[in-house]
């Protein structure tokens, strides 16, 4: 094995590399920017429309009510709630969103009410609307509050304490650390997917480049007349490609830890965090950790993309054989992200979803030494074997000089 | 020196079967000569400079290249060959001359000795003004040189030129033609692919006459016309090949 000559080819990959737009587009500006952009950029949009849809003031039509004066006047009276006159065409203004919410009061809701009848208050909305969800909170709030209110004199006119009513509370404690639960799992979980999905994109240009392309420009015949032998012209070429998709995933590693940083210092919360309130970081073990797991993936990932593309006698072509590759990559990345999904050891044998499910884990602070062992070792031997068939591949000539 | 000895190569074609591309070829090429290839498109004559140059391996028998067997030694055979074709492109991204240095180090050339060789090679072709430039804003006479001087680097004392003038204009095909009968006359083994008779009668010292695969005839130029009684060379190339081409054909 001639280091000299895997460095010699090595280095003019990467001079190449370094000159393609596509290249750097790939390795260094879609990782910098992604992360930014989903949580300072994308939480901002997100957190700054949904409080803008809160400060407006819905426009609300009351069907009914005519003989329950109270109970209209409250409504009336609700602030940031505007009460328009009723449209007959009511349902189509709510499918078209012109309007978020009718309410439909009972006839003789407040007889009803005195009598003690049994009665239901509709509210017409549009689910999954933003602007209808929160107009039909405000709405729901109000009429609960007045139940309460006409449940409480009730007692009171009984001489009832309200506790009979609620004799105990419920309430669900969460003892796990806060950085290790809820919204932080399915954090885990994107984390782990976008680093396994960016470390697989940032190889794959490269990997067409320097096999496919090369044959396309011509090239190939050049590098081949030349006494370097196949073997260390893989290797050359197989380290420039995991150059690329390490370096991609490294600085997706480091943007979203600064990213999140940024992110919480700003309050801005990212689009997980929901109302929690809590704040999403990843220390610097646990990028390290992430980092490191994906240093045995981006050796598959390599080897892979250079084995297939090697094979295709245009990019062109080449492209049509990755393209399978990526859903290969997603779906097992996306899948570590379903709640439930653990770790088990049989789990732990199946690429990607392993490194995913673990950097899951890694990502709140929880190293399993057995599973991170075998899946490390297990990445590993796939990474050996799929590079020993790419160095197999630039041995045959029917690959090669494919026409 | 080159010496095939009984090259073959046989390719699987899904749709044709076996295809004997190369088959049971023997010739020798001398330093200082220029054994020149002739053959039609499709004639063998690509696989057999390939074969030579250790970029495909013989199915049968070998070659001895500069002492070394294609086979047993493919690496040492490339490393005292230089080989050239219009298939053989530039890396668009490097400059001129990082595409020479590259080789040049490939070849396992010192940075010193590199240096002092390209020097000695841009001066020659007279480079020197595009030596920074990137390969692919170069023109095709530009381009023909680097592809020269990346040939040259490491002073090989065997060349392979395959169809070297193919598409290229006049000047810049004359510009080669020079540089293949300069090798000759620094004493290097040259062997030449073409279809173009006139650059045969021009160049070569030795003319070896190719056809479905197989060597049907070869010798000099006169040795050829007092063999097959014609004084052109295209009539003799005619007469030569007819029997086979028909073959071919019919196949």
């Amino acid at each position: 094995m001639s280091m000299r000559n895997i460095g010699i080819v090595y280095r003019k990959e990467l001079t190449e590399a370094l000159r393609d737009r596509r290249t750097l587009i790939t390795t260094f500006i879609v990782p910098l920017l992604l992360f930014p952009l989903l949580s300072v950029g994308f939480g901002a949009v997100i957190a700054a429309m949904i409080g803008k849809a809160k400060e407006e003031s819905p426009k609300i039509m009351i069907k009914g009510g005519e003989d329950s004066p109270n109970i209209v006047a409250g409504l009336k009276k609700m602030e940031k709630i505007q009460i328009v006159p009723l449209d007959p065409d009511w349902k189509n203004q709510i499918i078209n969103k012109q309007v978020p919410v009718v309410v439909e009061i009972p006839r003789g809701f407040e007889q009803n009410l005195a009598e003690q009848k049994e009665q239901t208050v509709t509210i017409d909305d549009y689910e999954g609307d933003l602007k209808s969800e929160i107009a039909k909170g405000k709405i729901e709030k109000y009429f609960e509050d007045y139940r309460d209110t006409v449940v409480k004199e009730r007692l009171a006119a009984r001489n009832i304490p309200a506790v009979v009513l609620k004799p105990f509370e419920v309430k669900p404690q969460n003892v796990a650390p806060p950085e290790k639960s809820g919204g932080a799992l399915f954090f885990g979980g994107f984390i782990a997917y976008i680093v396994v999905f960016l470390c697989l994109n940032g190889g794959m240009h490269p990997a067409m480049d320097l096999t496919a392309g090369e044959k396309e420009r011509g090239t190939m015949e050049t590098i081949l007349s030349s006494p370097i032998s196949r073997a260390h012209l893989v290797f050359g070429k197989f380290l420039l490609v995991l150059t690329t998709a390490l370096a991609t995933a490294g600085l997706s590693v480091i943007s979203m830890g600064v990213s999140f940083a940024i992110a919480n210092a700003l309050h801005t919360k990212p689009i997980q965090e929901g109302d929690s309130g809590m704040s999403f970081h990843i220390g610097f073990g646990a990028a390290l950790s992430v980092f490191i797991m994906a240093i045995p993936l981006a050796v598959l990932f390599a080897s892979v993309l250079l084995t297939i593309s090697s094979f295709a006698k245009s990019y062109k072509e080449a492209q049509s054989y990755i393209m399978p590759i990526m859903f290969l990559v997603i779906i097992p990345a996306i899948a570590a992200m379903i709640p439930g999904v653990e770790l088990t050891p049989k789990l732990a044998l199946i690429p990607i979803l392993n490194v995913s499910l673990l950097c899951k884990e890694l990502v709140i602070g929880t190293y399993h030494w057995n599973f991170i062992a075998i899946i490390f070792a297990s990445t590993c031997v796939y990474a050996a074997a799929a590079l020993f068939l790419a160095i197999k591949m630039f041995q045959r000539e029917d690959v090669l000089f494919r026409t | 020196m080159i010496e095939a000895r009984g090259l073959s190569k046989r390719f699987q074609d899904k749709k044709r079967g076996e295809i004997r591309a190369v088959d049971n070829v023997s010739f020798t090429c001398q330093p200082g000569k220029i054994y020149g290839l002739l053959g039609a498109n499709g004639a063998g004559k690509t696989t057999t400079l390939r074969m030579l140059a250790t970029i495909l391996e013989p199915t049968d028998g070998t070659a001895i290249v500069c002492g070394h067997d294609v086979i047993e030694e493919p690496e040492k055979v490339r490393s005292c060959v230089g080989f050239l074709s219009t298939a053989t492109a530039l890396y668009p991204r490097l400059t001129a001359q990082e595409m020479v240095e590259y080789f040049g180090r490939l070849n396992g050339l010192d940075e010193a000795k590199l240096k002092k060789r390209i020097d000695e090679l841009f001066n020659r072709l007279d480079m020197n003004d595009f030596r920074d430039r990137r390969c692919d804003k170069l023109s095709t006479g530009m381009k023909q040189k680097t592809s020269i001087a990346r040939t040259l680097v490491h002073d090989p004392p065997v060349m392979i030129f395959d169809e070297p003038t193919l598409g290229l204009d006049i000047m810049t095909a004359r510009n080669i033609i020079a540089f293949i009968r300069e090798c000759r006359d620094r004493g290097k083994t040259v062997i030449f692919s073409t279809h173009i008779m006139s650059e045969v009668e021009k160049l070569c010292d030795i003319i070896g006459i190719i056809q479905s695969g197989k060597l049907l005839t070869e010798g000099t130029l006169a040795q050829l016309r007092e063999k097959h009684g014609e004084q052109d060379l295209e009539e003799i190339f005619v007469k030569v090949v007819a029997p086979h081409y028909v073959t071919t054909e019919a196949n």
